[in-house]
């Protein structure tokens, strides 16, 4: 066993960091996951997304930190102590805003994250697995981030949680046990509250960083897909290296860092000037304590659940039962897990596919967004048909899939990655 | 020693052993899942509540909390009474077989309540559990979370989160999210208007 680092071989390192290096692998992990890691070349605007997502979510945890050390998870106190965070605690009110908009900010960035990958085919073979990972963090990111609306304890929070937890009272059979098991009692009430806290900083955190990992961990196995949608690795050089590959570090670790930077300044601005985004990132009615006899005249959920919460209420209930508008709801997130195996284009990127996938997309994307509208508007005049009509095309836009991408014209994929020298 | 090894019986306590320490896993995770369910304190706090109805104005409603739920009671006026019979054609369950209420409400047809004068129910939607608000005045004169109830409206509840619409009975319209009436809790009726939720009316002499 070569305990002592071979000072013969230049590849080996010595001193402080052959000592560790001999017990740890420090050194091969920098090498094959930054230095060594070849990405392609031609990333662009895009490919921000998933190191912003990574910087959210370690901001999320650091101020989540800070602000779990004032706040109090009982329904007598929490409301009061998330006040006192934002009155007494010195600099309270930047941590609480640095996390309330990083909840939406995390979902913003997600967002453009899958809307990449549906530009760029990043879900095809050989990536289903990373995208798998994906969907996974993108439902517990929404349970992580539905209980921590709930902490602040305001009517919002207490009308939201009732709202959702009663959706399990819609399953048939076991429902009504299964929301008293949830709640932990026969309403929405401080066991639930506190519970809602331990899932929210210590549970589902947990899980998020672990497939965060495997989610790093996938991409590294199979490398980074880009623009044109083509595996680099197919073409090396004599070094083995793919040839449209560059190093992660320092090409695209001081290209993030800038991308970074763009990010905080908007960020900043955000938490500076509008913290509650008129409204969107936190809500008016939210700033009245919960209120159990009173639900707030007009309730929605936060922006970034709204198009699912549209399609809930775009459902009619029929044979004594709701249950449809949840399965529906549902079902919009589990068809996102076979995105891979739906798309049958013999092209992984929009930049060869044909116009019937463009017009899909384009139509798919507007859909998404006005199922958002309608999920922030009360449920009247024309909202409710727009609602129906939007989750039609969201569910056509998977299920006709495996038609419309295989028909699709497609232009001739280059051998090399293009834009760049 | 003999070193021949016996696959079959090894493949059999490895599978024996995997499956004891499924069960084992399963028994150990049951108090954890257990102690999600309501404690007995949760349980213990579940008391009629008693509520003197008698110094509401006609048109005029107010909310008890009852085990946490918000209760409704309205005191309805002869006209909305009299009227409420002449919308069963709109209701999704005019005669209430479907939803929730004790047997003795069940004898009183369309008032669904054991004084017709005073109606009382759950302010918790059957959807989602949000709790409807009053729009008790007839037609278009009701204007509620920016949602003209127009031309025609009976009165009766309407619930912000997702447009279900009951009437004054809590029975709810056709075609709207919650799938059933609103629920009419157990309780009883003394004196002028004294109402006990949470207690059986046919548990006590009337």
């Amino acid at each position: 066993m070569a305990a002592v680092p071979d000072s013969a071989d230049p590849s080996k390192s010595s001193g402080l960091l052959g000592w560790i290096d001999a017990r740890f692998p420090l050194s091969k992990l920098w090498r094959e996951q930054v230095a060594e890691y070849y990405a392609p070349k031609n990333f662009n605007f895009w490919y921000y997304f998933g190191v912003l997502a990574t910087v959210i979510l370690v901001m999320q945890l650091i101020t989540g930190i800070f602000l779990a050390m004032n706040y109090k998870p009982s329904s007598a106190e929490a409301f009061a102590s998330v006040e006192y965070i934002m009155r007494d605690v010195d600099w309270g009110w930047l941590i609480r805003y640095m996390h309330s908009t990083g909840a939406s900010a995390f979902f913003i960035v997600i967002y453009l994250h899958m809307f990449r990958a549906l530009l760029y085919g990043s879900h095809r073979n050989p990536r289903e697995l990373l995208w798998i990972f994906g969907c996974v963090i993108y439902v517990l990111l929404m349970a992580e981030a539905f209980m921590g609306y709930v902490l602040p304890w305001g009517n919002m929070s207490f009308w939201g949680a009732q709202v959702i937890t009663s959706l399990f009272g819609s399953l048939p059979v076991i429902g009504a046990s299964l929301v008293e098991w949830v709640r932990g009692d026969y309403v929405i009430a401080d066991p639930t509250l506190n519970r809602f806290f331990a899932l929210h900083v210590a549970a589902l955190p947990l899980a998020l960083v672990f497939l965060v990992i495997a989610h790093l961990m996938a991409l590294h196995e199979v490398g980074s897909n880009n623009p044109d949608g083509i595996e680099i690795k197919k073409l090396k050089d004599s070094n083995g290296h793919p040839l449209d590959g560059i190093p992660f570090h320092p090409y695209y670790s001081v290209k993030d860092t800038m991308g970074i930077a763009a990010f905080l300044v908007v960020f900043s601005a955000v938490i500076f000037f509008a913290p509650t985004f008129f409204g969107l990132f936190l809500e008016s009615a939210n700033f009245e304590p919960a209120n159990p006899l009173q639900t707030p005249p007009h309730i929605a959920p936060v922006w970034y659940f709204t198009p699912f919460y549209a399609m809930l209420r775009a459902v009619p209930s029929f044979a004594g039962t709701q249950v449809w508008g949840v399965l529906v709801m549902g079902s919009a997130i589990v068809v996102l897990f076979f995105l891979p195996w739906l798309d049958r284009s013999p092209v992984k990127s929009i930049r060869y596919r044909g116009p019937l996938y463009k017009v899909a997309l384009a139509i798919f994307s507007v859909s998404f967004i006005i199922l958002g509208v309608c999920g922030m508007k009360p449920p009247a005049g024309i909202f409710p048909l727009l609602a129906k009509i939007c989750t039609t095309l969201y569910f056509a836009f998977f299920l006709l899939m495996p038609w419309y991408s295989r028909i699709d014209s497609v232009k001739p994929v280059p051998q090399r990655v293009t834009g760049h020298a | 020693m003999n070193d021949q090894v016996d696959h079959s019986r090894r493949r059999l306590l490895t599978a024996a052993t995997a499956g004891t320490g499924v069960i084992g896993v399963a028994f150990a995770a049951w108090p954890f899942l257990a102690s999600w369910n309501p404690s007995a304190r949760a349980k213990a706090l579940g008391a009629p509540v008693s509520v003197d109805a008698s110094k509401l104005e006609v048109g005029q409603s107010l909310k008890v909390a009852w085990r946490g739920q918000p209760v409704y009671v309205v005191r309805r006026s002869k006209a909305a009474i009299e009227q409420l019979g002449n919308h069963n054609g709109l209701l999704a369950d005019p005669t209430s077989r479907d939803s929730q209420q004790p047997p003795y409400i069940e004898d009183k047809g369309a008032a669904r309540a054991l004084n017709p004068e005073y109606w009382v129910g759950l302010a918790v939607c059957t959807h989602l559990g949000c709790s409807p608000l009053g729009a008790f005045e007839p037609n278009n004169a009701t204007q509620l979370a920016g949602t003209d109830l127009g031309q025609g409206w009976p009165g009766g509840f309407y619930c912000p989160c997702h447009g279900s619409k009951f009437d004054i009975s809590g029975r709810v319209f056709k075609g709207m999210p919650a799938p059933k009436n609103l629920t009419v809790p157990s309780y009883t009726f003394s004196g002028d208007a004294l109402i006990t939720i949470g207690v059986d009316a046919a548990s006590k002499p009337a």
